[in-house]
């Protein structure tokens, strides 16, 4: 059964149509990638689903649970995650409240818990510290753990967005962009990161990329969005041989 | 400027930490406690030493950083902009002085008011938070500028709502409490509030609340439920505003609509941006400064007032982030929280780990 079935999903801002009938089943596991020109209603799709917009139109079920209608906290609460194009990260608070701050609903404890400091608080908080601590171990950012987030090298900063979501700790990870504004030493040590967390958190994914090089190499299954309709879908090899595709992004390219 | 104030008040208790951290642990586990302890048997002396106008003075302070860390958590560490504080501060006063003045006496607790005092404080607490509930409701569905301009609304609503109820003195004002708040009661809910308040901001909630100052979108994207932590942080905050409230009325004796109107409110926000928002420390320091300053700038007069306003339009130009803004004094944040038990629990996690898997592929710190 898929994780996630997405059926119909149309979007609009006022008249303007940034997501046309977008459909999608993902399998649990699986790595597909969201591709398509600026504007093509990549991020939209994200938002529709973790809540951010409602939807105009369409179908959003994620493992039996109905998302249209629900808050962006219930959402991530279920268990999706995302990262943003621009890093969103909360820039003056230090890097482990950052990655604490995701577990906000895995935590139980009430006001009065916290405020006289009850057991169920001190057990709940020690925890959190102590995952949130493995976590930024495992993603190479144990030396960083008490700075302040935005005093972080950019390359840090994505990881650091990474960790967060995956404290949250989702079934889908939503990553999107993640290789904007990266060099293509950081590219490829950002694609084999991608793998590894699908491996080690048994994640399903789904990547936004602008650049189709880097969706090529690691996502099994690609679709392409171009001003919000889906044109192609299809494993890497395919996608590249498809003439609607080619002429879509040597468009952009003959604009830019 | 306040940079440089920051590093001179660290530098004149520089010989003082480093005393305190020559202590042997278990000393230095106690030391807090203890002189909490001293400091309240000296507040309980305080009348016999001190002259009432100074007695009065610090009980003002006193209810000042009560009212000032609270109001800092809706401005400063959720970066919402509350202007109606005073409000609350009404609530507090009217109900805790009902119940000392008319309810418990007339259940034959006349005797028992000045035990029954903390009891009232509470209530009164409990209401102004039960009317912060009803104002965030509502107030919430949206953000921004909203809250101001609802807040503002809320003081003058309160304002006149006590002026137009004769059966409280409307506009004359309410009078017989008794003179019930002493430097020592006004010491010990200052260390409960700031202990309750700062343990609240190491907490879930209060990384919940910087978060949605920091970015609500991204917070509720990382599932913090940012309705929730908004009411929950202006329903504690207008707690506490009522027990201030109540500690006021039952110190000047006599309250009326009029000492709760915006211009209290601003006083209070004064304090929140002077001390520095997202700061418990700043909050007494801003309090403190604050109060006593208006006593010292009594020759002025009316032209007292003046300062407040003024004060507070020059640092939201030149400081906005206060003396102490988003900073901390060390012995504020609690144990676990501190720098260096982070980093030995870091350590320990990096130890174990090495033991059993391999880290994720990200190559050292090459960027």
């Amino acid at each position: 059964m898929p994780v996630l079935q997405i059926r119909g999903l149309t979007h609009y801002f006022g008249g303007l149509r940034a997501v046309y009938d977008f459909n999608l089943d993902l399998e649990p596991g699986e790595l597909i990638g969201i591709i398509g020109p600026n504007g093509a209603g990549k991020t939209t799709v994200f938002n529709l689903i973790t809540g951010v917009y409602r939807p105009t139109e369409g179908e959003i079920f994620f493992n039996g649970h109905n998302l249209v209608g629900k808050r962006s906290d219930q959402i991530v609460s279920l268990g999706i995650a995302r990262t943003f194009q621009t890093i969103r990260l909360f820039k003056n608070l230090s890097v482990l409240d950052n990655v604490r701050i995701a577990r906000f609903a895995r935590m139980s404890y009430g006001v009065p818990a916290a405020m006289f400091r009850l057991p169920k608080y001190v057990r709940e908080e020690a925890e959190a510290r102590e995952r949130a601590l493995e976590l930024l171990e495992l993603m190479g950012l144990s030396e960083q753990a008490t700075w302040v987030a935005s005093s972080l090298p950019y390359g840090m900063q994505r990881r650091l967005e990474i960790a967060r979501a995956l404290a949250t700790e989702p079934r889908l990870l939503l990553l999107d962009e993640p290789a904007a504004g990266m060099n293509p030493g950081e590219i490829a040590e950002l694609m084999e990161l991608i793998q590894w967390i699908r491996r080690r958190f048994d994640l399903t994914i789904i990547l936004i990329e602008h650049q189709m090089r880097v969706v090529m190499g690691i996502c099994e299954r690609i679709k392409v969005l171009d001003f919000g309709e889906t044109i192609a879908e299809g494993t890497p090899a395919e996608i590249q041989n498809n003439p609607r595709v080619i002429e879509a992004y040597l468009g952009e390219e003959a604009v830019v | 400027m306040t940079r440089s104030l920051f590093s001179f008040l660290s530098r004149i208790t520089a010989p003082f930490r480093a005393a305190y951290e020559s202590l042997p642990p278990p000393v230095r586990r106690w030391t807090m406690p203890v002189l909490l302890i001293v400091f309240f048997i000296i507040a309980l002396f305080a009348p016999s030493f001190v002259n009432l106008y100074w007695q009065q003075v610090l009980i003002y302070v006193g209810i000042n950083i009560i009212l000032t860390a609270s109001l800092n958590l809706v401005n400063g560490y959720m970066g919402e902009f509350s202007v109606g504080h005073a409000g609350f501060m009404a609530v507090g006063a009217y109900v805790a002085s009902i119940l000392t003045v008319w309810v418990f006496p007339r259940w034959g607790l006349g005797e028992y008011i000045p035990y029954l005092f903390p009891l009232a404080l509470l209530i009164g607490g409990l209401a102004a938070g039960l009317t912060g509930l009803v104002i965030a409701f509502p107030s919430f569905r949206t953000r921004g500028d909203y809250l101001a301009i609802v807040t503002l609304a809320w003081n003058m609503i309160v304002k006149s709502v006590l002026e137009n109820i004769d059966a409280i003195g409307g506009p004359r004002g309410f009078m017989g409490m008794q003179k019930l708040t002493s430097v020592a009661w006004v010491y010990v809910w200052v260390v409960i509030t700031i202990y309750l308040l700062r343990n609240l901001v190491y907490s879930n909630f209060g990384r919940g609340t910087l978060s949605i100052r920091e970015d609500e979108i991204a917070s509720s994207l990382v599932s913090v439920d940012t309705r929730k932590v908004k009411i929950t942080v202006f329903v504690v905050a207008a707690f506490f505003a009522g027990i201030a409230g109540g500690l006021f009325a039952h110190i000047i004796q006599f309250i009326n609509p009029r000492s709760f109107s915006i211009l209290k409110s601003t006083d209070v926000l004064v304090m929140v941006y002077l001390g520095g928002i997202g700061s418990l420390g700043g909050s007494i320091l801003g309090a403190t400064v604050y109060t006593v300053l208006l006593e010292l700038l009594r020759p002025l007069q009316v032209w007292r007032w003046v300062v407040g306003p003024l004060l507070l339009v020059l640092l939201m130009i030149f400081r906005p982030y206060g003396i102490m803004g988003m900073r901390e004094w060390r012995f504020m944040v609690p144990r676990e929280e501190r720098i260096e038990t982070i980093a030995a629990l870091m350590e320990r996690i990096r130890r174990k780990r090495e033991a059993v898997a391999a880290p994720a592929p990200v190559g050292g710190s090459s960027d």
